[in-house]
């Protein structure tokens, strides 16, 4: 005969003001089995759990129930109080006659809720008699990283794991690491230089003996779950030996010909076909780029290899699949920005002098196709008048997207004051419908732009820009005077909306995560988890995730980070036994199940003879990957999967205690 | 209404009114709170921020043929209001002197009522005639 102990929980008023827990304490006292009842004022404080163990020894209990709030607040507090008094945990079952019951019931004479919590509790103690205790399961943990995406996020990510002593991979998909940031002249709101504050955090992470730098590389595949994950990389050849290549640039320099640069942003700018995306890259190996070589087109040229001195060039290198095991998964995939021909108005492909604000990044910079100096495209000529158009497919749900970018409304104030500095007599006009500079000291970098450098505003938005005698008319409307304006410019700048990379959609399915509509990926909560996601060891930094700057995602790329440390500082993972188990007896491989797992988490094992052959199939659970969800239990026809902890006999139990 | 923008937002006269006044418009963001405190707002046909916001965009013309630098009172309560510390009285000051000195005058003393001008403080007459008259 079982040993069962009652405790009814009065929660001060919570539940007692429509609850006769006394009364509860007592019918249940009627039940076969249940050998000590009790109510109490507050079963979570101290007073109550010390109550709880005294009670389980003294009246050598095998199993207790306790009437309280909703077993996510204290189910864990009360199995930890049995555990202390010689309890298995999870013989220590929760019935909600809170939420469920006193909360939602009014009648002051107590007489519904106390009707209730007795059929509720009494429901939880046929529960429990046909409980089994559980041990929690201990799985084997892989305590190296994979980092994907070499942006400014992922860089920060992968240093900080790596400096922690764990194993860190790093996939990037382009020639060289550095993302976006390497393409940007200087930065708000301090206005420090770009490369200068990024380039060493690149060389600091090729130089780390804890890195493994996979470029122009892309993950396949992904299997496992967390702690245990395999991942299948493409690393496309390069053409180029690395280890043979010193990075001396003789071959970029001989290479006859030339394709459009991606990295130079403006259609028309050249760089080589044997090329590094910039001269600060990371690594500093050069690739060939198949699709516009002759050497691969047509069998013509082959001079970088003759030029070669270490004979680094091989012409026949194949892509490289290379297999890894690792316990968790940062992505730092970073973001696109809208593509600005769909927006006609402004004229961007039509008008030559009409750029983008990434374009404006590489006028801006030293490095850039100008050295620095503010040149306009169709003649350059220095622009004397220039128009920057925030919110251009920002906050347009009809043509663009609803949401802000969130930068934009900064990086315009700063396009006006890097204008400036290099065009004294030049004058900045930026049409924008809110000013969103929430941040430290981002306001005050705003209104610097506008009363020291002399921007002049407009609040309103653009209707047309087109052309007239060299210059570039923009018309549009300034709301706070009421008028509509019209400005001879000889350049515009739009700040177009940032969206997710593409690609975005078809990598959250390889890796099992999900996005939002568009594409940006979903945190597990937006204020309390904001950088997991809601598969287990993966994790979420930088524009991947949604609009932002890089202050924000170098501290997301921290925060990630973090969580991969405290993953990895563990002996192994610690997991609730709370999981679906399969009777082989029973299970007759129709494989319904093994469809149905949404975690993948059912495998298709054979059984074999004495002579080691297969005698027949079974699913079998891989206690890693399953969530106990249940869907499994529900699609098996044959009855042999079960949730332990959650029986079917354990529920037949509870409603039979009802009819 | 269309406003035109050249090189410059700015032309000789906004240059003039900025050096008269010695304030600095683009200072000014717009708040409105010059406007929510001003007595004289509702009989003004441009309200005080407003002012602020033409010289912001070098509009002269819409400046001038406005009528609400005689209808200031001089309170400096738009002043004392201003969080970024702009003193329009001080502006509507300017704008009077450069109107005054182009001849125009804010009021005509020839059509003003007999009786007005024997029943007013003789103060109050010179203080309004220096202001308002060239
Ligand atoms: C015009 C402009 C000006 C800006 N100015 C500023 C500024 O002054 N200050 C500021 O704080 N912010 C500024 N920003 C914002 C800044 O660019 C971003 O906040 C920052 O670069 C985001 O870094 P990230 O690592 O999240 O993404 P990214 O820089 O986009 O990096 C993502 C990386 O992942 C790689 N990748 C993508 N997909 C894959 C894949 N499937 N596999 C492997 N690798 C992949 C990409 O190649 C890239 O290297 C500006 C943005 C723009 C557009
Ligand atoms: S940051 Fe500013 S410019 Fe960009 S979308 Fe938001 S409001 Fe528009
Ligand atoms: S659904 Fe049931 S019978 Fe079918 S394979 Fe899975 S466990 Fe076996
Ligand atoms: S000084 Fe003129 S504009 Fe300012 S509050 Fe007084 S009346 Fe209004
Ligand atoms: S109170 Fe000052 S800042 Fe605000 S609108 Fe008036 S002048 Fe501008």
């Amino acid at each position: 005969m079982a040993r069962i102990g009652v405790f009814v929980c009065q929660c001060g008023n919570n539940i007692a003001s429509t609850v006769d827990t006394q009364k509860v304490a007592e019918e249940m006292k009627k039940i076969p089995g249940v050998v000590y009842t009790q109510d109490y004022k507050f079963m979570c404080s101290a007073v109550g759990q010390e109550l709880l163990k005294k009670v389980v020894k003294e009246h050598r209990l095998d199993g207790i129930v306790v009437a309280a709030c909703s077993p996510h607040m204290h189910e864990k507090t009360f199995r930890k109080a049995c555990e202390a008094a010689g309890l298995n945990p999870y013989r220590c079952e929760i019935a909600n006659i809170r939420e469920q019951c006193s909360w939602v019931h009014h009648d002051k004479t107590k007489k519904t809720g106390t009707l209730k919590s007795t059929d509720l509790t009494r429901m939880t103690i046929e529960r429990l008699k046909k409980n089994k205790p559980l041990k929690t399961i201990n799985i084997p943990l892989k305590k190296k990283a994979l980092v994907i995406g070499g942006g400014i996020a992922g860089i920060q990510a992968a240093l900080d794991i790596a400096e922690s002593g764990y194993e860190v991979i790093l996939v990037e998909k382009e020639p060289s690491i550095g993302g976006h940031m390497a393409q940007l002249s200087e930065t708000f709101p301090t206005m420090d230089c770009s490369q200068c504050i990024l380039t060493p955090k690149m060389v600091e992470l090729s130089m780390h003996e804890k890195v493994r730098l996979l470029t122009y590389s892309e993950v396949e595949k992904v299997e496992g779950y967390i702690g245990n994950f395999r991942v299948q990389i493409r690393k496309k050849a390069k053409s180029v030996i690395e280890d043979l290549c010193t990075g001396c640039g003789e071959c970029i320099e001989k290479c006859p010909f030339k394709a459009d640069s991606e990295f130079e942003v403006m259609k028309g700018h050249k760089r080589k076909v044997i090329y590094v995306p910039f001269p600060q890259a990371v690594p500093n190996i050069p690739v060939i780029d198949r699709e516009h070589c002759p050497k691969f087109l047509k069998d013509k040229c082959g001079i970088c290899a003759k030029v070669c001195g270490p004979k680094a060039i091989d012409y026949s290198q194949q892509d490289e699949i290379i297999t890894e095991e690792v316990g968790a998964i940062v992505v730092a995939t970073g973001y696109d920005l809208m593509p600005v021909e769909s927006f006609g108005e402004y004229g961007y492909g039509r008008i030559k002098d009409v750029v983008s604000g990434l374009y404006f990044e590489r006028l801006a910079s030293a490095s850039g196709p100008t050295g620095g100096e503010i040149r306009r495209p169709s003649d350059g000529k220095v622009p004397e008048t220039v128009v920057f158009i925030q919110c251009v497919g920002s906050r347009d749900p009809k043509r663009g997207v609803p949401y802000c970018s969130k930068i934009c409304c900064m990086y315009s104030a700063k396009h006006t004051m890097l204008y400036k500095h290099k065009v004294h007599h030049g004058q900045a006009y930026v049409f924008y419908m809110d000013i969103r500079s929430g941040g430290k000291r981002y306001d005050e970098f705003v209104r610097r732009a506008i009363e020291e450098e002399g921007a002049v505003y407009l609040r309103g938005r653009v209707s047309s820009v087109y052309e007239r005698d060299g210059k570039v008319i923009v018309e549009g409307a300034d709301t706070l005077s009421g008028t509509q304006v019209e400005i001879e410019a000889d350049m515009v700048v739009l700040a177009t909306a940032i969206v997710p990379r593409k690609g975005a959609k078809e990598l959250a399915q390889r890796l099992g995560i999900s996005y939002d509509t568009y594409g940006f990926y979903n945190e597990s909560h937006p204020k309390l988890r904001p950088v997991e996601t809601n598969t287990a060891g993966i994790f979420l930094a930088g524009t991947c995730q949604g609009p932002m700057d890089i202050p924000d995602s170098v501290a997301q790329g921290s925060a990630a980070a973090s969580k991969v440390i405290s993953l990895f500082s563990r002996e192994d993972l610690v997991r609730e036994p709370i999981l679906a188990e399969v009777d082989e007896r029973v299970c007759n491989a129709c494989w319904d199940c093994y469809y149905a797992c949404p975690y993948s988490a059912i495998e298709q094992h054979p059984l074999k003879g004495r002579d080691g052959s297969i005698v027949r199939w079974v699913a079998r659970v891989n206690e890693g990957a399953c969530q106990g969800c249940g869907v499994c239990v529900a699609a098996c026809r044959s009855k042999a999967i079960d949730l332990k902890g959650y029986t079917d006999e354990q529920v037949y139990a509870a409603i039979n205690a009802l009819v | 209404m269309k406003v035109r923008i050249g090189k410059r937002p700015k032309g000789d006269l906004v240059d003039l009114i900025e050096r008269i006044s010695g304030e600095d418009p683009s200072l000014c963001y717009q708040c409105g709170n010059c406007t929510a405190g001003c007595p004289a707002a509702f009989a003004m046909d441009l309200p005080p921020h407003q002012v602020v916001r033409l010289l912001q965009i070098g509009q002269e013309d819409m400046l001038l043929s406005s009528r609400a630098m005689w209808v200031c009172v001089s309170c400096l309560q738009c002043y004392s209001r201003c969080p970024k510390g702009v003193d329009i009285s001080k502006i509507m000051e300017a704008l009077r002197q450069v109107t005054l000195r182009r001849g125009k005058d804010g009021i005509e003393v020839k059509g003003l009522p007999v009786d007005l001008l024997s029943q007013s403080p003789q103060q109050a007459l010179v203080a309004g005639f220096r202001k308002l008259v060239s």
